[in-house]
């Protein structure tokens, strides 16, 4: 809060401009009952955003609608409908570079036409915010939520942080601002979350008052410049060429793909800060029973674990905030002594499971087990999860589905 | 902002190659009447090129880099092909992102600036060749004009996918054998020209390059009207001499002969256009 000594600073839409802070941790927050997608929108009406491109994807639709409400309002500077999926990611892409704080919001088979540009964002090192409500991956055609494309952006040199629920979205939106444009980080932020699990349902949000707002964006702290023509011309990589046949151009090349990730490495105490670090846990911590978890399975899994205490078994939940960065460290830290890690998913391939068999090769002597996996549109009943331990443990399955 | 961003660090100068010198001391920044016939006496904003010796693409480069309005607030948006070769070398903020989505990304571009500087104006100009603009980007291109974003197109049609080797593209002439059309193109050229004007462009022309003056004058009123008014386009025959195998002094011979026939000067100009060049000329940019 600005003291009387300060000079108050309002944003283009006429709202307090506070500290990332304060908006994230200190300001009184109200209880309000709404869907992941009006988090979506509260969100945005905080963020002190410039510009959004939206197209129609179910599930995503409805918070798109909702930012084009915003900018109505007067909330956000540019808002139009593009072309496509490729379009919309070319179109932010040029908000981006032109020096406007940009969010778009995808799903499913949209993510994977827009593909192409996720690299490029990367590459350009724009700082663009994708809400990513996932949903599963034609063919057949489903409108269901699944998490399958989420695998395919873990390395598209992206951040990727995954909500739980509505209220991890809206935070995670406010805080993917602040950490993707530190100048040092600098790179996209994907912001997960299971579509229609969350952007459908109702639930409580606590919400800071909305006649505060996030600092606006200020592109000329980025470590690349902007293409606005108020500056000198940038000359490297948001123009081409890296490619002639030489170990100079080879090595740019290289060097510049490391940068990338590097900036992802260098989020870690940013996010660590702002989401009050990278994974959350839940349940005894001197159990052996371990579910390693991000979005709606993470609350799956917690559900679970109060199922398991009936059935008299200790279990807990090391939920994931962020995939990329991975929470190495932490999660490492979080299985000491786990003897069983289960890794509940919602899509056919495991590619969490992946991720954490990865990590904790030679670190974890605990049996990693990828399951249960669930997709297609299917949820994820508490008792599936205990099913799968019950089994393990040769325990005779009480809970019936 | 103002040419003053290029001017060097005083305690640099003497330091500084000789080109960046000249663009600080012979450019012709801040002068809307800049034009073709500085080229001989004043800094090229285009230092080298990577194109091919001869390449009627670079003459049209030159041309147009001359041509610009407004150089100093003036971004190029560009897509992948022969041309993009030659951006590094360009003085100017220029942007390439990927291949056909030129015009989505000039559209971001262009929006942003209008509303982070409303009182400035920042001229946004795609510049790509036929292949990125009529056959993968066509989508973002004729939904760019759908949307009237008051943007300038080129296209630099050679009538080929020149960097990738010589393969058929939707402005390949009928019957042309091609890589990839191997039978020949089964289908006529698409009339990207009659598309622009039935997609909303408020000013097409179509011509070669082998008239720098003519050029200039398109360039500008194409300029001008996407400033004002909306979407713009103008379409260029840049023949690619490598592919259809002429030297590389024959490619102003080889535009003068396309001028007569289906390269004809051809120039649409909408009702709210014709007002914004008339204004022009009497201002004497035109
Ligand atoms: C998505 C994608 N597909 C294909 C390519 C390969 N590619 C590079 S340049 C090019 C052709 C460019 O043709 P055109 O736009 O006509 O420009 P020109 O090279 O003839 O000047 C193609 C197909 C690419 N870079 N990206
Ligand atoms: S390949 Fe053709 S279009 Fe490309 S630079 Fe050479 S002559 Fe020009």
């Amino acid at each position: 809060m600005q003291t009387s000594t300060e000079r108050v600073i309002y944003n283009r839409a006429g709202q307090r401009v506070v500290s990332p802070d304060y908006l994230l941790f200190e300001a009184p927050r109200t209880k309000h009952f709404m869907t992941g997608s009006e988090a979506v929108k509260e969100a945005v009406k905080r963020a002190s955003v410039d510009a959004s491109v939206s197209y129609p994807i179910t599930p995503q639709s409805e918070a798109a609608h909702l930012i084009g409400e915003l900018w109505v309002e007067g909330y956000v500077g540019v808002y139009f409908r593009g072309e496509s999926e490729f379009g919309v990611m070319s179109e932010v892409a040029g908000c981006a570079l032109a020096g406007a704080r940009t969010i778009t919001t995808t799903s499913g088979p949209g993510t994977l036409r827009a593909f192409e540009n996720f690299p490029m964002w990367a590459g350009t090192r724009i700082p663009v915010q994708l809400v990513l409500m996932a949903r599963g991956v034609n063919a057949p055609l489903s409108i269901q939520p699944d998490n399958l494309e989420v695998g395919f952006l873990l390395d598209t040199g992206c951040m990727i942080w995954y909500a739980e629920n509505a209220q991890d979205l809206f935070d995670m939106i406010l805080a993917g601002f602040v950490v993707a444009e530190q100048p040092s980080v600098h790179v996209p932020v994907v912001t997960v979350v299971d579509g229609f699990f969350v952007s459908h349902t109702r639930e409580a949000v606590m919400l800071p008052p909305d006649d505060i707002a996030l600092p606006p964006y200020n592109p000329y702290k980025a470590p690349m410049p902007v293409i606005d023509a108020e500056v000198p011309p940038g000359r490297f990589l948001r123009d081409p060429f890296v490619m002639k046949s030489n170990y100079i151009s080879y090595a740019t090349h290289a060097s510049w793909q490391w940068e990338v990730r590097s900036a992802i490495e260098r989020s870690r105490p940013f996010a660590k800060h702002y989401l009050r670090g990278l994974i959350e846990e839940f349940g005894d911590p001197s159990a052996e029973l371990v579910f390693v978890a991000c979005g709606t399975a993470a609350a799956q899994s917690k559900e679970a674990v109060r199922l398991l205490e009936e059935e008299g078994i200790k279990a807990r939940v090391i939920k994931l905030k962020t995939i990329r960065p991975f929470p190495i460290e932490e999660l490492r830290q979080a299985v000491k002594g786990a003897k069983y890690i289960f890794v509940p998913e919602f899509n056919v391939v495991g590619w969490l499971e992946r991720e954490v068999r990865r990590y904790l090769y030679a670190y974890s002597d605990a049996e990693v087990i990828g399951a249960p996996r669930v997709a297609g549109g299917m949820t994820m009943p508490a008792e599936v999860i205990v099913k799968e331990v019950l089994k393990l443990t040769g325990k005779e399955v009480k809970h019936v589905i | 902002m103002s040419y003053k961003i290029y001017e060097i660090n005083e305690d640099l100068l003497d330091v500084m190659p000789q080109e960046i010198r000249d663009l600080q001391f012979k450019a012709t920044w801040g002068n809307p009447k800049r034009g073709v016939m500085d080229l001989p006496y004043s800094k090229e904003l285009i230092e080298e090129h990577s194109l091919c010796a001869g390449c009627p693409e670079s003459m049209a480069l030159r041309y147009i880099l001359a041509s610009l309005p407004n150089p100093e607030d003036t971004i190029i948006v560009n897509s992948t092909g022969c041309t993009s070769l030659v951006f590094p070398h360009i003085a100017l903020h220029t942007v390439h992102s990927l291949f056909g989505n030129q015009n989505a990304v000039a559209s971001g571009i262009k929006r942003v600036l209008e509303w982070r500087f409303p009182d400035k104006v920042k001229d946004v100009v795609v510049l790509a060749g036929d292949g990125a603009t009529v056959d993968i980007g066509l989508d973002c291109t004729l939904q760019s004009f759908f949307r009237q974003e008051k943007i300038t197109t080129i296209c630099f049609d050679n009538e080929v996918y020149a960097n990738t080797g010589g393969q058929e593209s939707g402005l390949t002439m009928k019957g042309h054998v091609f890589k990839m059309a191997p039978k020949g193109k089964q289908w006529d050229k698409v009339p990207m020209w009659q598309l622009a004007i039935d997609s909303g462009c408020h000013y097409v022309a179509r011509l070669t390059v082998s008239s720098p003056k003519r050029v200039e004058t398109v360039i500008k009123k194409a300029i001008y009207v996407a400033r004002e008014v909306g979407p713009t386009y103008v379409h260029l025959y840049t023949p690619c001499i490598l592919e259809i195998g002429l030297n590389s002094d024959d490619g102003l011979d080889e535009m003068r002969q396309r001028d007569k026939e289906r390269f004809a000067f051809f120039e649409y100009v909408s009702e709210p256009a014709k007002e914004v060049i008339e204004r022009k000329k009497e201002e004497g940019l035109l």
